[in-house]
């Protein structure tokens, strides 16, 4: 089958979706799914938007995503062997993992002394800043549209103008002792 | 045939070290050019917002190393414009630092004495706040009255910020929106332009090389304004004076690359690096707790949940920066704050079980984020880090279009630095785990190794040829007329926030540098005042310079 065709594009998209759930979990986004594990409630990395990070150009891994997506495969089909699992073949292997072993696999490939280690984290540096600051989008327009890491959060919405000021934000008292030792200009003697 | 631009002095780089070393030598008759390799964006172009390719990811280099990854700043007015401010003097015990060599680190010419002029100088350039406790955040005084809780101290932490500007946004690492940060952007640099600087953005220097009359030809790249990964063919500027100034963990690549045109480079190029001896601890606050133990409220009935709201560092634990503590047991421990981004995903989750940085425990903790707390740890680390050969352009392969990119720095911790980071999470452990306030744990460095945002010391100034790579006056041992006047300067970790150290250093430089330019034929005299016209720290330099400009 030639890339890009609408079967493998399928096969990559729901390997690195099931990836990134691993990094930030969601629920289920509709009972079929078989990506996302549902193994939290609310939104995860693949509702915050971690694919269309991922594939964005800007990230530097996008054009590396079809080798993620089969070098991932091929790491869960030989960590199944090991683990005496047997995967049903009408998904990629990956999502095929139950959850505690597709959490388990993540584990050894990002461990400090696994070979491929930088490969892997890149992955799923992308996967949480998809969910933690929603990479992809204006901060303001995606906290507009409830985007679900930022409102899991509890990141505030800016003013009307699309700034954030923070009127109220100190206690206002004293609240230590300062060091003895400090100097007339606020610095350690 | 093309002829070669020139230039009497070319500064490389536009922070700290660039900025100040190219005003006053503008302002002293000197013709200055600064070639700086990131974007030149002002505070109409500083956005609040994560999206990749905002301010945000234009002016922040992210670069990953083996054992220690970098923040730093990428932009006209560098480490100025990205940071949060902070603006202490070292304590007085870190010039007297022996690190691992047995006798004293820095040159016997610099004790915090001999720098306190240097120091007054800066802060009559850049506005420095003494902050009071009006100034404070909640998250700042949240560690305030947690440290008073212990028994212990805690000190506003003096900034550069405009506190009438100021509106505790927290969008510091994008650039000041409002201009409140005291950015370089706002002194040095447009006085160093009034007195006929340029600056050209976008230039990365890739090398020198030594022409036959003793003068540099200096080699830059173009960068691309949007993808920095893109570069195209730049030229070369024939100078008599480089100043290095590119950040400590580009000015010695820079050196390295030149070695083979340049000859032999000092051993300490390259060597020496310190990550100021950084880490990060999360506390993740109880609130009920916060408003029973600590009786703190605020408005909305809230105890604290403020992680949003300030202006990176205002509170300092400083009890440990004592000199009669041995070596590598004295710390301070900052309060900060760590944008979402690249600030959560190194956090961990307490007592875990299986990983501790990703899955389902680490969602439910990003769930409370608005009541963590980051405290920042600065050690003193023991100089470890090593840079390898360099890559083929730039100090990184960038990977993302602005932003993230793999250098060449290695870094393994000695047990000294293990073990005064150990003694400092526990600390912060005792603080803010008493009386269940909360739950705290340190920053993996599994995923990206060590973490420091304060580069420093991979091109020393010291006294010991073997051990620093510059003379006391920031001369390039063996290759005069090269000056290195950033971070990599700075000896050692300081165990307080670097910036006001790193310019007062490259303040003390400049009479050194005028000095060789002069015995290059360059018309130009030391002597400028302040940015904004002010004497006073001139006239306290005095007695100093003599001696600085002496052969």
């Amino acid at each position: 089958m030639p890339p890009g065709t609408p079967a493998e594009d399928s096969i990559r998209t729901i390997t690195l979706e099931a990836f990134a759930d691993t990094i930030i979990p969601g629920e289920k986004r509709h009972p079929g799914d078989r990506a996302v594990a549902g193994a939290a409630a609310g939104g995860g990395a693949v509702q915050a938007g971690a694919i269309e990070l991922l594939q964005w150009n800007a990230t530097g891994v996008s054009e590396g995503l079809d080798d993620y997506a089969r070098l991932l495969n091929e790491h869960a089909s030989a960590y199944a062997d090991e683990a005496g699992l047997v995967l049903d073949a009408s998904v990629p292997p990956f999502v095929a993992l139950p959850f505690e072993h597709r959490t388990a696999l993540v584990a050894r490939l990002t461990a400090p002394d696994h070979p491929e280690k930088p490969f892997w984290i890149l992955l799923a540096l992308f996967s949480n800043m998809a969910y933690d600051s929603a990479a992809h989008m204006h901060t303001a327009e995606a906290i507009a549209a409830g985007h679900p890491g930022l409102r899991a959060m509890g990141i505030a919405a800016p003013g009307a103008d699309g700034l954030w000021r923070f009127p109220a934000f100190s206690y206002g008292r004293p609240l230590a002792r300062l060091h003895p030792d400090t100097t007339p200009s606020g610095s350690p003697a | 045939m093309t002829s070669t631009e020139r230039t009497d002095v070319l500064v490389v780089g536009s922070g700290f070290g660039g900025a100040i070393t190219a005003y006053h030598l503008a302002a002293g008759g000197a013709k200055v050019e600064i070639l700086e390799r990131g974007p030149w964006l002002t505070a109409k172009d500083f956005e609040q917002d994560f999206m990749l390719g905002s301010s945000y990811t234009r002016i922040f280099d992210f670069t990953v190393g083996e054992g220690m990854s970098i923040l730093g700043g990428n932009c006209v007015g560098g480490g100025s414009v990205v940071y949060f401010a902070a603006m202490p003097r070292a304590p007085r015990f870190v010039f007297e630092r022996q690190g691992g060599l047995g006798r004293r680190v820095w040159p016997a010419s610099v004790s915090r004495d001999t720098l306190d002029p240097w120091y007054d100088r800066v802060a009559e350039s850049i506005p420095i706040t003494k902050q009071d406790w009006d100034d404070v955040t909640y998250a700042g005084g949240l560690w305030a009255a947690a440290c008073d809780h212990s028994g212990r101290t805690a000190n506003p932490v003096p900034a550069a910020v405009d506190r009438n500007r100021c509106t505790n946004c927290n969008w510091m690492m994008a650039g000041c929106k409002f201009d409140a940060k005291q950015s370089l952007l706002l002194n040095y640099l447009p006085a160093a332009l009034a007195h006929g600087a340029r600056i050209r953005p976008l230039h990365e220097v890739q090398r020198i090389e030594r022409n036959h009359d003793g003068s540099y030809r200096v080699h830059y790249d173009l960068i691309d304004e949007e993808d920095y990964r893109i570069r195209s063919a730049g030229g070369a500027i024939d100078a008599k004076i480089v100043v290095l100034a590119a950040g400590a963990g580009a000015t010695p690549v820079i050196l390295q690359r030149s070695e083979a045109a340049l000859g032999r480079m000092p051993h300490g190029v390259g060597r020496y690096f310190s990550g100021n001896g950084e880490r990060l601890n999360t506390a993740v606050l109880n609130e009920d707790r916060v408003r029973e133990v600590l009786g703190l409220t605020r408005e909305g009935g809230l105890a604290y949940a403020a992680n949003q709201i300030g202006k990176g560092p205002t509170v300092a634990n400083w009890d440990r920066l004592d000199g009669s503590l041995p070596e590598f047991t004295r710390y301070s421990l900052e309060q900060l704050y760590f944008p979402p981004g690249l600030g959560t995903i190194l956090a961990q989750v307490a007592d875990a079980v299986g990983p501790s940085w990703f899955g389902v425990r680490k969602k439910e903790m990003l769930s409370r984020w608005q009541s963590w707390l980051i405290i920042f740890q600065m050690i003193e680390d023991a100089n470890e880090g090593v840079f390898g050969p360099p890559p083929a352009a730039g100090n990184a392969d960038r990977i993302s279009q602005q932003m993230l990119g793999v250098g060449r720095l290695r870094y393994d911790p000695a047990e000294t630095t293990l073990r005064a980071w150990a003694m400092a999470d526990a600390e912060v452990k005792e603080i803010l785990e008493r009386d269940g306030l909360a739950e705290v744990t340190a920053w993996t460095n599994d995923v990206v190794g060590a973490y420091t945002v304060h580069p420093l010391s991979s091109c020393r100034i010291g006294d010991d040829p073997a051990t620093s790579a510059l003379d006391d006056r920031n001369e390039l041992r063996g290759h005069p007329g090269i000056f290195v006047t950033d971070g990599s300067a700075v000896p050692t970790a300081l165990t307080v926030n670097p910036a006001m150290t790193i310019a007062a250093l490259a303040e003390r430089a400049v009479p050194g540098i005028v000095r060789a330019a002069r015995e290059r034929g360059v018309e130009v005299t030391y002597g400028a005042p302040a940015p904004d016209g002010a004497t006073s720290g001139r006239r306290g330099v005095a007695e100093l310079v003599p001696t600085l400009m002496r052969k």
